[in-house]
């Protein structure tokens, strides 16, 4: 798996620009699924038939991943950007950023007198280009970047850019390779610009019309030293979302995945998240409302180029969907 | 020219019967229908059973403006701010109030008054008041109702080469737009929806976008713009007399990526002057057309607007022709069909 969670970490992918992510991914689910198809904003969207009078289940996991976007190029050649996505102007100095033909660059800043004072208005992208027309030979106003953070294998635990939400993305396509009987019909999502305000999810979630909801996304962690409280740890298991300040899972469909986690001995752990929010949240509300809720995956250092998370906790999360989906769903 | 009745109507959101009737009777005959929604949007239907994909346009016709609040002792109006205006372009303006027109003025102390410390901090609108002349609080609850709006008293007019000043350009030269457009000739279906109420949230897009169900959005809109002393070229956002400008992400829309280039190649092929949005702040009808049902591919253009949110704003009417220019040309380009 940490093949596929390699590949899909590396495809460029920012909100709104998904397709190199869709490429692969439906590579991969191609010969899994029943039906496959992109709808209107880029959402794509795997459907298998279920075998028994089972429930409509939508899965949700996001392709696009934070990122910037020029919205000015100098007459020495610097860039100004905005940002795609939540992004920390600390964690921006000295990192990298490629766009989408490959013109890499590095960020900082105007020098400011005090660390409050950082704002992605005095930041700027060089792309090593001397001036004006040299930089715009390779790149214009309105073209995105993301993070440079190639995959690499820890051992246990695995660190990339757009582990946000890739690894979402590489647990719902495990579950589609590892899925037996199964009576549910059930439509894998892999949705659009989530970063920006779980935009596909709603479209998607409007189209399907499901019975039940559940998205695959990173959740932070609280186990760094001195960390802010959060009672997330890497490596203890799928993490079963109690609420974020999007959404308020579904008690019976929470309660119901921590019973299964039980039953199949899978280890995992509950998560109450004081920020942030995930397509769920977008389900939840689609027509007439959905039972929605989340399985999380642990992560470190989220919308770094350095996402941390751990493949026993990945396996964790592949097992309780799995799991789920073959039997009933009742709650 | 039907920008000026356009620009002098009043209309803030939720109140913009003024510039409905104006663009009610500007279109009849033009279109295969006109049709009205529960909300106040004004949808002006053509070619509804041509082939090709269902384009919706969009333009509010809302303002941003302020709404009588209350009464003073001394028959002074309180009043609060309905969408995005900046307490420091509040005082001492003429506003008119209501479909009467009754004209009031937005009142402070004058500053042989003010203590020095006064002058440093601007007021802020609940400090203000709108004097309409009553002398008790009696004569002003028979001269204005509560709820009432008001709206700044600004002329339009022409000056400069080419250049027009106004207020309420954000989003009634988007309007003028689609109306101009709505007059070409095409042959696929085309939605003209005049929208309420953005200036509040986007409000009247969501429900039209849902009624229309579109394939393409494209959000028309008076925008700001920024080329002026003391701004950084970086910062300018728009500059006027440059094209229209298109949108590369805002907080509300990533526009779609092949509508973006068709639009840009199409300006390019005939010489079509265009610029981009260079900021990803503020957010277009097209925030809510996108996410209408099963999604729409949407995008947003827009005639830059020096100082919009104020009592007079200024736009270029050359940047407003070729906004027009382009997006007939994108009309025309998508008769036969797009893939976004």
């Amino acid at each position: 798996m940490k093949d596929l969670v390699k590949r899909l970490t590396e495809a460029f992918g920012p909100a709104g620009s998904e397709e190199l992510v869709r490429e692969v991914i439906a590579g991969e689910v191609q010969g899994l699924v029943d039906e496959l198809r992109t709808d209107a904003l880029g959402n794509l969207i795997a459907f298998r038939k279920g075998n028994g009078n089972g429930k409509r289940v939508m899965l949700a996991a996001h392709m696009d991943e934070i990122g910037v976007i020029i919205t000015a190029i100098d007459d020495q050649g610097f860039i100004r950007f905005s940002n795609i996505g939540g992004l920390n102007p600390h964690a921006l100095l000295g990192k990298r950023v490629v766009f989408a033909g490959g013109t890499t660059g590095v960020i900082s800043s105007e020098p400011v007198d005090e660390p409050k004072d950082l704002k992605l208005q005095k930041m700027f992208i060089d792309i090593g280009a001397a001036d004006r027309s040299r930089a715009e030979s390779q790149v214009g106003i309105g073209d995105m970047g993301v993070f440079y953070g190639p995959f690499q294998d820890l051992g246990d635990r695995v660190v990339a850019k757009a582990m946000d939400d890739r690894i979402g993305c590489a647990i719902l396509v495990q579950a589609l390779r590892e899925l037996g009987s199964c009576p549910h019909q059930v439509w894998a999502v892999f949705t659009v610009q989530e970063e920006v305000g779980l935009r596909g999810a709603r479209t998607s979630a409007y189209g399907i019309e499901p019975d039940v909801g559940i998205a695959l996304d990173v959740t932070r962690v609280g186990d760094t030293p001195k960390s802010r409280t959060m009672e997330v740890s890497l490596g203890k298991g799928a993490a079963i979302k109690v609420t974020d300040s999007s959404l308020i899972c579904h008690p019976g469909l929470r309660r119901h995945l921590v019973e299964m986690a039980k039953a199949h001995q899978i280890p995992h752990q509950l998560e109450v998240l004081e920020m942030g929010g995930t397509d769920a949240a977008s389900i939840q509300v689609a027509r007439a409302g959905v039972p929605a809720g989340v399985i999380s995956i642990p992560s470190r250092y989220i919308h770094t180029p350095s996402e941390m998370v751990d493949m026993n906790d990945v396996r964790a999360c592949v097992d309780l969907l799995v799991k789920t989906l073959e039997g009933e769903l009742r709650f | 020219m039907v920008l000026r009745r356009l620009s002098e109507a009043a209309g803030i959101s939720g109140q913009e019967q003024e510039v409905r009737a104006i663009i009610r009777a500007e279109l009849e005959g033009s279109v295969h229908r006109l049709e009205g929604d529960t909300i106040g949007n004004l949808i002006a239907v053509k070619n509804p059973g041509a082939p090709g994909p269902r384009v919706m346009l969009a333009a509010h016709m809302d303002e941003v403006g302020l709404m009588i609040s209350g009464y003073e002792r001394s028959g002074m109006l309180k009043f609060r701010k309905v969408g995005g205006i900046d307490d420091r372009v509040l005082v001492s303006k003429g506003v008119r109030i209501g479909k009467d027109r009754i004209p009031g003025v937005i009142g402070a102390k004058a500053i042989h008054l003010q203590e020095p410390k006064e002058r440093e901090t601007p007021l802020r609108h609940d400090q203000l008041y709108i004097d309409i002349g009553a002398k008790s609080k009696e004569e002003a609850e028979k001269k204005v109702q509560l709820g009432e709006y008001a709206v700044f008293d600004t002329a339009y007019s022409e000056f400069g080469e080419g250049l027009v000043k106004g207020k309420a350009l954000d989003d009634r030269i988007g309007c003028a737009v689609l109306i101009s457009l709505l007059k070409e000739d095409f042959n696929l279906p085309v939605y003209g929806c005049f929208t309420v109420q953005e200036e509040v949230g986007l409000r009247g897009a969501a429900v039209s976008a849902y009624r229309v169900n579109p394939q393409l959005g494209l959000a028309v809109e008076g925008t700001v713009c920024a080329d002026v002393p003391g701004v950084d070229a970086e910062a300018q956002v728009t500059a006027l007399g440059r094209g229209p400008a298109l949108t590369i992400a805002d907080a509300g829309t990533l526009p779609n990526r092949a509508m973006l280039r068709e639009l840009i190649r199409l300006a390019r092929e005939s010489n079509v002057p265009y610029q981009f949005r260079r900021t990803t702040v503020g957010a277009t009808d097209a925030g809510r057309i996108h996410l209408a049902r099963e999604g729409v591919p949407s995008a947003g253009i827009a005639v830059p607007c020096r100082y919009i949110h104020s009592p007079v704003s200024v736009a270029s009417l050359e940047d407003f022709q070729n906004t027009v220019k382009l997006l007939t040309l994108f009309l025309r380009s998508v008769e036969g069909g797009f893939r976004p």
